[in-house]
């Protein structure tokens, strides 16, 4: 398996709080690796350095061998990565439709509107959201502006998406079906970052787990390894129920 | 299920498949068009040269919120000082024509031109500013570039310029010059709202609609944001300034408080506000229902001194209650209108 994307000794400060701090990872193709850690741990502030929107004061970030440390997000996002927002904010004022659109048009495959169109129709359809193409996207409810922030990312056919916390706000059921898209999409050959807080799916999706702390890379492995890790139990408030809640998602 | 299908299903779904581009419909050009037309071509059926002056100063307003639209409403900056688009346009125009003696074409060309690389000029260098921030520097521009006239002498300093009234026996004497010159300003509003459909319906112009409702994720998602809001304000600034030197070429004299007055930027906001900003409609309509008050408030003797008051006292109502403007309010009220009515 080849990297495809290569983080080194990055550091990001917002004044005295170092937010990121020294973290080195590679990631393969074809993977889905998990980021988890408590509240306020640094996680999609390494989303934000990873794509472009922060500028990490030390290290470099290599993606498809290419330095990308200090590029625009919206060329990080030409050059095929992608990405969804913890917080959903839809465009008021456009259909489900058009707002897919947007990703397809300015994605990594910069496409004329008409193509753009078709595709996000095929990636609707690919999230079970047709019926709702023509609908204004501020009519959908919590699962399905989800659904269309994941569809907006993959309609820009990117090489890498980065999922930030799709998971949060669904209920059980639509948890399972979420964890099944993210998998399929995998299957597609997309490789995929993503910070989740609930534990049985990252366990049960990642290949790979990292656990950020204060900043830090604490622990790095197979989901089995990290449930097993003291540190991480130390990181999650020290609650040994938690562990064994990890344990058997790590089953 | 289809959403746990692990490859896309063909490209065409069979039976309801249609190229949904947004907003593409002939209507949506068609329509505003048409009423721009009626409006222009109205002064003709009736012959009478007051109700020429009155819409080419309606027209006048639907060409300066039209252009303002694509800033303001596509793309979610307010300019509030739109009008030294208009003020400058007039100047380089007038300035080639009664000084440097060339035609009146060449005169709108140059004036077309100042106003973009002004725009273009202020784009690069502010347009990383977000929201109020923005607003307050346009203010800013607005007085800067009306004092640096002021103490400009080639274009006449705080006394502006004239012009020599044998100027216009080149375009068939004042009277000929009148007719022409309003039925080049419908030309331009018919441009005008033709552009903003354009816009509205293309690539570049989904990518404007993504800036205006979150530009962080509008950056993510790839749109050049600096490109797009830069070029969306130099289309918005061409217009007001082609009509600033036909304008002033038309009035026969310009100076430094005719051509930058605040107001008229400040008008121009509460037209497309009212008539519904991001849209192709609402700018049309809102020009048009705003100089309709205007020019009733301007002839009722009770209510003619507080005329900019009531304007004012609009822009609240219409940002406290329908803060979509007309258009909006009908898209969101009837959704099935959305299709034909931009």
């Amino acid at each position: 398996m080849s990297v495809l994307l290569q983080v080194e000794h990055v550091t990001k400060r917002f004044g005295g709080l170092v937010a990121v701090n020294d973290v080195s990872f590679e990631l393969y193709e074809g993977e889905i690796l998990g980021l988890i850690g408590p509240n306020g741990a640094g996680k999609t502030t390494l989303f934000n350095c990873i794509d472009g929107v922060y500028t990490p004061e030390e290290g470099r970030i290599l993606f498809r061998k290419q330095d990308i440390t200090g590029w625009k997000p919206y060329d990080v996002a030409r050059f095929g990565m992608a990405r969804t927002h913890q917080i959903v904010r839809p465009l008021a004022d456009l259909t489900v439709r058009e707002h897919v659109m947007v990703g397809a048009a300015f994605g990594a495959q910069s496409m004329g509107l008409r193509q753009a169109a078709r595709v996000a129709d095929e990636v609707l359809e690919f999230l079970g959201l047709a019926e709702r193409a023509d609908w204004l996207a501020g009519s959908l409810n919590v699962a399905q502006k989800k659904r269309l922030e994941l569809a907006r990312a993959l309609a820009s056919q990117p090489q890498l998406l980065l999922l930030d916390e799709v998971l949060a706000g669904l209920n059980p059921a639509e948890i399972a079906e979420m964890v099944a898209t993210v998998k399929a999409i995998r299957n597609r050959g997309i490789t995929i970052i993503m910070i989740e807080h609930v534990m049985h799916a990252i366990m049960n999706v990642s290949d790979r787990i990292l656990v950020l702390d204060f900043g830090q890379l604490i622990a790095e492995g197979t989901p089995k390894e990290i449930a097993a890790n003291p540190k991480v139990i130390e990181a999650y408030l020290g609650d040994p129920k938690l562990a064994e809640r990890l344990m058997q998602g790590g089953e | 299920m289809s959403r746990q299908k692990p490859s896309l299903p063909p490209a065409l779904r069979p039976a309801d498949f249609r190229p949904a581009l947004p907003g593409r419909h002939w209507a949506n050009w068609a329509l505003p068009l048409a009423l721009v037309l009626a409006l222009g071509l109205f002064p003709l059926l009736t012959g009478k040269d007051v109700h020429r002056e009155t819409m080419f100063t309606l027209l006048r307003a639907v060409v300066m919120a039209v252009s303002l639209n694509i800033i303001l409403g596509y793309t979610g900056y307010v300019s509030f000082g739109h009008v030294v688009f208009f003020g400058l346009g007039g100047y380089v125009g007038f300035y080639l024509v009664a000084v440097q003696g060339r035609t009146l074409w060449e005169a709108l060309l140059a004036g077309g031109l100042a106003a973009g690389l002004l725009a273009w000029l202020i784009g690069i260098g502010i347009l990383r500013l977000r929201g109020a921030y923005f607003a307050l520097v346009t203010i800013g521009v607005n007085e800067a570039v009306k004092a640096f006239i002021q103490n400009f002498d080639p274009f006449g300093g705080p006394l502006g310029l004239t012009m020599n009234f044998s100027v216009y026996q080149a375009y068939g004497g004042p009277r000929t010059m009148l007719q022409m010159t309003y039925y080049i300003l419908v030309v331009l509003a018919a441009l005008a709202v033709l552009l903003s459909y354009a816009v509205r319906t293309s690539k570049f112009g989904l990518g404007l609609l993504a800036i205006r409702e979150d530009e962080d994720a509008a950056e993510v998602m790839g749109v050049v944001t600096p490109m797009a809001k830069t070029w969306a304000f130099v289309l918005s600034a061409i217009l007001p300034g082609v009509v600033g030197a036909l304008f002033f070429f038309r009035n026969g004299s310009i100076e430094p408080h005719e051509a930058f007055p605040l107001h008229l930027s400040i008008e121009a906001i509460v037209m497309v506000m009212l008539g519904g900003q991001g849209t192709v409609w609402g700018p049309v309509l809102g020009a048009a229902g705003y100089q309709a008050m205007r020019a009733f408030l301007l002839t009722n003797r009770y209510l003619k001194n507080i005329q900019l008051t009531v304007s004012g006292a609009l822009l609240l109502l219409i940002v406290l209650f329908i803060p979509a403007g007309l258009i909006g309010w009908l898209r969101r009220r009837f959704p099935a209108s959305r299709r034909v009515l931009l």
